[in-house]
């Protein structure tokens, strides 16, 4: 057909057309399905019915009740992303650097891809049944031990009980994602660190955190993008008791309970924002911890 | 000292993961008073309505998968052959659906294509029925490009491509028997992975409305004491059934990357 390498830069010209042509149907396929919906969410939140523009509906968003909303959205995606940060890290640092046998490496991130894709409606079931009213722990703690989770202020249907229930997907994802990160740290660096006279403490806080922070901060980003945006979970769980963002969105796609539909693309293009942030903060620091990690 | 922290991290972490499967367990045996039974599995999969939307959930994730093999192959292929410069945007492309929330891609469907739009797709069952699955493909498309993607990394596209058109085979013989074939393992194990998604989705189908197994499983939620249990029982061993043939199939898969240069 043509040569494989083409020598003048008119052949290129010529062939671009053709080779663009290979990308349509995913062109197509993104702009259709991915893209143009998007957009249209966005820009219906800053028109009004009639099509004008305005910034109405986006000031529209500031009510206690859609606010408060949204706060509470972040502190759960913030609380479970934290803290599954810090138990997936646990684990992930045992495995792999803590000594453990070899053995257990591999169930151990079999069953976090398991975990990490056991989330939406069965997910709420599992805790419903665990910790819910009459769920297994609370009935074994309540008789055996005699404590009262629900005198005690647990409630599953409340933020930390969705904080709690999150985790199970938030941890192993942790483990997943900073396994490899992990096993990227060489083991030169800490004999080099041990020879130069650094103790334990000195070598993670000088030589191994920096390395990781990165990939730890990134990580923490896509934890939060993931509970802001979990939807199924929380409305298995709490029905429509819970006033978060994506169950109000939910409510209002289905019936317009904000009595304004362009105030619901305003609501949904808010969550754009937040997870956008969160996912741009997370690509950058991906991009910078690469480097360390080759 | 170290090895003792390392043995709590794990425990704390086991306990944790256990706790929760064996409450649901133990609680989807309780539906007869006082003995463990499996009259909550009985009265699961005895209702038609479970039939029903497992069945429609399957199909609807075999014709996603279909259509990702058939969109995803061709493209991560053209774009390691012809236009690697493109391959940072597109791969930028793919891990958006992690970004945008589910509920706003639908959201956006419902406002883009209902019925007094210029591609009424939500107006027939067969149209609605195709956004669904567009929507599907949409959430799948980070793990399926992925997937496909570390495949064709490990093996010589360029070259097995020349070799194929010297012998005079033409772009559909070269996807299909000579591309497809050395990708098998990364395409089914994006495959199983879009079983997963589909199956257990909720968002999407019920704002479109579509008899789906994820409304079916909040509905039951809503409405009974045992068989929710039963049926987070039958999800979890579904998804660890998905990951469990992830990790047979990639025992195919070629070890050691073909250093192309």
């Amino acid at each position: 057909m043509t040569t494989q390498t083409p020598t003048a830069s008119k052949t290129i010209m010529s062939r671009l057309p053709l080779n663009w042509l290979g990308v349509a149907p995913f062109a197509l396929f993104v702009t259709l399905f991915l893209f143009l919906p998007t957009m249209n969410i966005v820009i219906g939140a800053f028109q009004n019915p009639a099509g004008e523009f305005t910034l109405a509906n986006i000031q529209g968003l500031n009510t206690p009740s859609i606010i408060s909303a949204y706060w509470i959205s972040i502190k759960i995606s913030l609380a479970s992303a934290l803290l599954g940060c810090l138990v997936g890290f646990s684990v992930a640092a045992a495995v792999t650097l803590g000594g453990l046998p070899k053995w257990i490496r591999s169930p151990l991130l079999t069953f976090s891809g398991v975990a990490s894709n056991f989330a939406g409606v069965p997910l709420a079931f599992a805790f419903l049944a665990t910790l819910g009213p009459i769920g297994l722990v609370t009935v074994f703690l309540r008789t055996q031990i005699g404590i009262d989770l629900r005198s005690l202020g647990f409630n599953l249907l409340s933020f930390w009980g969705l904080t709690v229930t999150y985790l199970f997907f938030q941890i192993p994802l942790m483990i997943l994602i900073i396994t490899p990160a992990l096993d990227g740290l060489k083991r030169e660096w800490r004999e080099a660190a041990s020879i130069l006279g650094a103790s334990g403490f000195q070598y993670w806080r000088l030589v191994a955190f920096p390395i990781l922070f990165p990939s730890l901060l990134g990580t923490l980003a896509l934890l939060f993008a993931n509970s802001f945006g979990a939807v199924a979970t929380a409305i298995a769980l709490t029905g429509s008791s819970l006033n978060i963002v994506p169950i109000l969105l939910f409510a209002q796609i289905r019936g317009d309970v904000l009595g304004d539909p362009h105030l619901g693309y305003a609501l949904a293009f808010g969550m754009i924002v937040v997870t956008g942030i969160a996912n741009t903060i997370y690509i950058w620091l991906r991009a910078r911890s690469e480097r360390w990690l080759k | 000292m170290n090895r003792f922290w390392a043995w709590l991290a794990l425990a704390g972490g086991m306990i944790y993961f256990v706790l929760p499967l064996l409450g649901m367990t133990e609680f989807s045996l309780k539906m007869r008073r006082g003995v463990y039974s499996f009259d909550a599995y009985a009265r699961v999969l005895a209702d038609p309505k479970f039939q029903e939307t497992f069945t429609y959930s399957v199909v609807m994730a075999l014709v996603t998968i279909l259509f990702g093999v058939l969109l995803v192959v061709p493209t991560a292929y053209w774009v390691r052959l012809k236009l690697p410069r493109l391959r940072p945007y597109i791969e930028f492309i793919t891990l958006l659906p992690l970004v945008i929330p589910a509920i706003v891609i639908v959201f956006g469907y419902i406002r883009l294509y209902n019925t007094s739009s210029w591609l009424p797709l939500t107006g027939s069952v067969f149209g609605t029925n195709a956004l669904l699955m567009f929507g599907y493909s949409t959430l799948s498309l980070p793990y399926m490009y992925r997937a496909v993607d570390t495949g064709l990394r490990t093996i010589d596209v360029s070259t097995l491509t020349e070799a194929a058109q010297s012998l005079g085979a033409g772009w559909i013989t070269i996807l299909s028997r000579i591309i497809l074939p050395n990708v098998l393992v990364a395409v089914l194990s994006g495959a199983f992975v879009t079983l997963a998604i589909v199956l257990g989705e909720f968002t999407m189908a019920a704002l479109l409305n579509r008899p789906a197994f994820g409304p079916y499983m909040q509905l039951l939620g809503a409405n009974r004491a045992y068989e929710p249990a039963a049926l987070a029982v039958i999800a979890f061993a579904i998804t660890w059934g998905c990951m469990a043939l992830i990790q047979i199939v990639s025992r195919f898969a070629p070890k050691a990357p073909v250093n192309p240069h």
